[in-house]
C-alpha cells in the first residue's frame, strides 16, 4: 500500500453512557477545561509535538470519552513549557490539565 | 528568708527554663536535620570571623528592625519599640541592679527590680536609672498601644490586611501585650510606697492612691506582691508558650541571620534549614500587601505569610502551595529576608508523577559545531513572538556576529517551568540534555532572549561559558562601540519583567540600551517593586480572566506616565500587554533592530 504519512483509524464504538466520573474530577480543579472546543490549537504549538507523536489533543479529547489506555505513558514527553496554555484560544490552563491529569490517573490507577 | 527571694518569681522562672530548653530541643532537631551540604558548611565555618557582621545585622533586623522602616514608618517604630524597648529594659535593668547590688544576686532580680530594690540602700545615679527605666517602659508602651490600634485598624501602621492569625497565637499575643501594663502597675504601686520610681511609675501611684483614697493605705498595698504575681505570671505563659506560637520568630531570627552569614541556603528539598526559616517567620503580613494576587483579585489566603504558617503547623493544602506567580515580588519586602518562593517550590514537589527517562525523544538531536559562535538560545515562548528572534538575527548580522540559533525549528525546554510546578527530577533530566548539547557545540557564549531560561542558566545550570540576557548582549555591543544606534523621539516605559529583574537582577542593562534609542520614563513600581504581568508560568490555578485582571493593573501602572510605546524585555509579558491593550508593545531587541 502507498504509504501517505497517515492512516485509517480503525472503526470503533464510543459508549458515553458512563458515568464520567473522573471527567468531573478533573473539571473540579481545572473549571476551564469545560470551555475546549477541541480545536487543536495546543497541538500545533506543541514543542514535545515536534519531536514525537505526543498529541495533547487527542489525550484530552480521549480522557473525556473515558479512554485511558496509555495516556499515562504519552503525557510523561509533555515539557510543561506552557506554550498551549497561550495560545489557546478559549483560556483553558493546559498546564494545570495535563498535571491534574497525571495526578487523577496515578491516583485512580487508570 | 533569703532576700531576694519571693514565691512570685517562680512563674517566670518556670518560663525561662521552659522555654530554652525547649528552644534548645527543636534547634537541635533541626540541625540534625540539615542535610550533608549544610552540614558541611556549617561546621566549616561555625567558629570563623562572620559572626561579627551577623552580630552587627541582628542588632539592624532583629532590634532597629531596618528593613521593616525601610516599608512602613509607623510599622517599623511599632516593631522598633517592642524589641529595641524590651531588650533595652532587661539590659538597663540588669546594669542598674549590678550597680545597685554590691555582690552576687540571682537573675530573675533585674526584672523584679523595682520590688527587691526598694529596700536597698540609695546608689550613684539611681534617679537616673530610675527615669530611664520609665522612659523605655513608656517607649515599649507606645509601640504595644499601636499594636493594638493596627488590630482593630492595620491602616494606621500602612498595611492594608492584618495578617489573619490562628486561636493559640491570639492567646499568646494577650499574653504579651499584658506583660508591660503589668509591670507598669506593679512597678507604680510599689514607686507609691517605697518612692523609688521615676516620672511615669511615681506619679502612676500617686495618682491610684489619689483615687482611690479609701483603701490606700491598707489592704491594697499589700496587694502589691499579687501585682508583681500577675505581671510574672503573664512572662511565664509568654514565655512557656512562645516555641509553638509565631513568636519563636524572636528567637530563630538571630540564629537564622547567622546561619546566613555562613553561607547556609535552602536546598532543593526540605530540610532542618527549612525549619528554621518556617520558624523565623513572624507573620507580620507585609507579603500580602503588595501581592498581585491580593492587589488585583482580592485573593488573600495564599500568600507566603499563610504558607509558612500552614507548613509550620503541618496542614498545608495544595491550592496554597499552587496559587502563587512565584514573582518574588514579597521576597522583596519580606523583612527576614525569608527565601519564600524557594519554600513554596519545594513544597510543590509532585513526588508521585515526577518520572525518569521521559524525554529519550531528544536524544535525535544532532550536535552541532559552534565553535567561534555564539548560541542563542531563544526559547519556548519566543516563538510566539517571532519579532524577538527576527529582531536579534538582524542584530547579530548588523555586528557580523556568527552565531548559531540552537531552538531555530524545534523547541526545547529549558525545565524551569519544571522546576516551578515541583517536577525536579524531570526538570534534571531536560538540564542534563540542554547541557550536552550546548558543551559539544563548543561555543563561547550563551544568550538567550527569555528571561525564563536565563535565570534557569544562570543559577540551575552548570555551564563552562558565560550566559547572558539579550540586553545585557546589546549593552555590550554599544559599550564596545560595536553598534551604533539612531536615538528616535520616543518616550518609552519599561516593564522590568520577574524573571529578570527580581529574579537575577538585571535593571540596569535594559535602562542603557533603551537609553540610547528613546527617553524612558521612570514610573513608582519600577526595578524590583515593578508588577507582574499575570502571565508567569509559576501558576497553574488563575483562570484566564484572573491572569488579565493583573495584566490590566500592570498595564495601568505603565500607562500612567504617557508613553509611546511600552517595552519590555520578556516574550511572556510582551504577549500578555499586546493582547491587553492595543497599545503598541515592542521588546528591546526589537526597538534596537528598528534603530540600526
Amino acid at each position: 500500500m502507498v504509504d501517505f504519512g497517515f492512516q485509517i483509524n480503525q472503526g470503533r464504538t464510543l459508549s458515553l453512557d458512563f458515568e464520567q466520573v473522573h471527567l468531573k474530577q478533573l473539571e473540579d480543579v481545572v473549571g476551564s477545561f469545560r470551555r475546549c472546543i477541541r480545536c487543536g490549537s495546543c497541538t500545533a504549538t506543541c514543542s514535545a509535538a515536534q519531536f514525537t507523536d505526543f498529541n495533547i489533543r487527542k489525550i484530552h479529547t480521549a480522557f473525556r470519552a473515558g479512554i485511558y489506555n496509555n495516556i499515562e505513558e504519552l503525557l510523561k514527553s509533555c515539557m510543561l513549557c506552557g506554550k498551549c496554555t497561550l495560545v489557546c484560544p478559549r483560556g483553558v490552563n493546559l498546564r494545570a490539565l495535563i498535571i491534574n491529569l497525571r495526578k487523577i490517573i496515578k491516583e485512580n490507577d487508570l | 528568708m533569703y532576700p531576694y527571694f519571693n514565691p512570685f518569681v517562680i512563674p517566670f522562672c518556670a518560663g525561662v527554663l521552659l522555654l530554652f530548653g525547649m528552644c534548645l530541643i527543636k534547634w537541635t532537631k533541626w540541625i540534625r536535620q540539615f542535610d550533608r551540604l549544610q552540614r558541611a558548611i556549617l561546621f566549616r565555618n561555625i567558629f570563623s570571623w562572620k559572626f561579627i557582621p551577623a552580630i552587627w545585622e541582628m542588632i539592624l533586623e532583629v532590634l532597629i528592625h531596618r528593613k521593616v522602616f525601610k516599608q512602613r514608618l509607623a510599622l517599623g517604630y511599632m516593631h522598633t519599640s517592642i524589641a529595641l524597648g524590651w531588650f533595652l529594659l532587661i539590659v538597663v535593668g540588669a546594669i542598674e541592679a549590678s550597680v545597685a547590688i554590691k555582690g552576687s544576686h540571682p537573675l530573675w532580680v533585674p526584672i523584679f527590680f523595682r520590688y527587691f530594690g526598694k529596700e536597698l540602700p540609695h546608689f550613684n545615679g539611681e534617679v537616673f536609672f530610675n527615669n530611664m527605666m520609665d522612659l523605655l517602659l513608656c517607649f515599649v508602651l507606645s509601640g504595644l498601644l499601636l499594636a493594638m490600634l493596627k488590630r482593630l485598624y492595620s491602616r494606621i501602621v500602612g498595611l492594608t490586611k492584618n495578617t489573619k492569625h490562628v486561636l493559640f497565637d491570639k492567646f499568646v499575643m494577650i499574653s504579651l501585650w499584658l506583660i508591660f501594663p503589668l509591670r507598669l502597675l506593679a512597678e507604680s504601686v510599689t514607686a507609691n510606697r517605697y518612692h523609688n520610681g521615676g516620672f511615669l511609675t511615681e506619679n502612676l501611684g500617686k495618682l491610684i492612691n489619689y483615687t482611690f483614697p479609701s483603701v490606700s493605705n491598707d489592704a491594697f498595698w499589700y496587694l502589691e506582691t499579687t501585682w508583681w504575681l500577675f505581671y510574672s505570671l503573664a512572662l511565664g505563659i509568654f514565655f512557656v508558650s512562645l516555641p509553638f506560637s509565631r513568636y519563636m520568630h524572636i528567637l530563630t531570627e538571630p540564629l537564622l541571620i547567622y546561619f546566613r552569614k555562613l553561607g547556609l541556603r535552602e536546598d532543593i528539598i526540605s530540610t532542618g534549614f527549612t525549619k528554621f526559616e518556617l520558624s523565623a517567620c513572624s507573620r507580620c503580613g507585609i507579603c500580602i500587601d503588595n501581592c498581585p494576587l491580593n492587589k488585583e483579585l482580592q485573593i488573600s489566603d495564599v500568600q507566603s505569610v499563610y504558607l509558612l504558617r500552614e507548613l509550620r503547623y503541618k496542614r498545608l493544602r495544595e491550592e496554597v502551595a499552587n496559587n502563587c506567580l512565584m514573582c518574588d515580588r514579597c521576597v522583596v519586602d519580606c523583612p527576614v529576608g525569608l527565601e519564600l518562593t524557594r519554600i513554596r517550590r519545594i513544597h510543590r514537589y509532585k513526588k508521585d508523577i515526577d518520572t525518569s527517562n521521559n524525554y529519550k525523544y531528544l536524544d535525535v538531536i544532532q550536535p552541532f559545531n559552534a565553535i567561534g559562535r555564539v548560541a542563542y538560545y531563544s526559547g519556548c515562548m519566543s516563538h510566539l513572538t517571532q519579532g524577538i528572534i527576527n529582531a536579534m538575527k538582524n542584530i547579530f548580522e548588523a555586528v557580523g556576529q556568527k552565531y548559531w540559533h540552537i531552538d531555530a525549528e524545534k523547541t526545547i525546554c529549558c525545565g524551569r517551568p519544571l522546576i516551578q510546578q515541583g517536577f525536579e527530577q524531570q526538570a534534571k533530566e531536560l538540564r542534563r540534555k540542554n547541557t550536552a548539547y550546548i558543551r559539544e557545540s563548543n561555543a563561547i557564549l550563551l544568550i538567550t532572549s527569555c528571561p525564563i531560561c536565563y535565570q534557569s542558566f544562570k543559577k540551575e545550570y552548570k555551564l563552562n561559558i558565560p550566559v547572558m540576557h539579550h540586553t545585557e548582549y546589546i549593552e555590550r555591543l554599544i559599550n564596545n562601540k560595536m553598534l551604533t544606534l539612531k536615538k528616535q523621539n520616543l518616550k518609552i516605559a519599561y516593564h522590568d519583567p520577574c524573571e529578570l529583574g527580581r529574579g537575577c537582577g538585571v535593571y540596569s542593562a535594559p535602562r542603557k540600551v533603551l537609553k540610547n534609542v528613546a527617553d524612558i520614563l521612570s514610573s513608582s513600581n519600577e526595578k524590583e517593586k515593578s508588577f507582574c504581568c499575570g502571565f508567569n508560568l509559576g501558576n497553574t490555578t488563575l483562570s484566564c480572566e484572573e491572569q488579565r485582571k493583573i495584566r490590566d493593573a500592570a498595564l495601568q501602572n505603565l500607562l500612567k506616565s504617557n508613553p509611546d510605546l511600552i517595552a519590555t524585555a520578556c516574550p511572556m509579558c510582551k504577549k500578555g500587554f499586546m493582547r491587553g491593550s492595543g497599545f503598541p508593545v515592542k521588546d528591546i531587541a526589537e526597538i534596537v533592530s528598528e534603530s540600526i
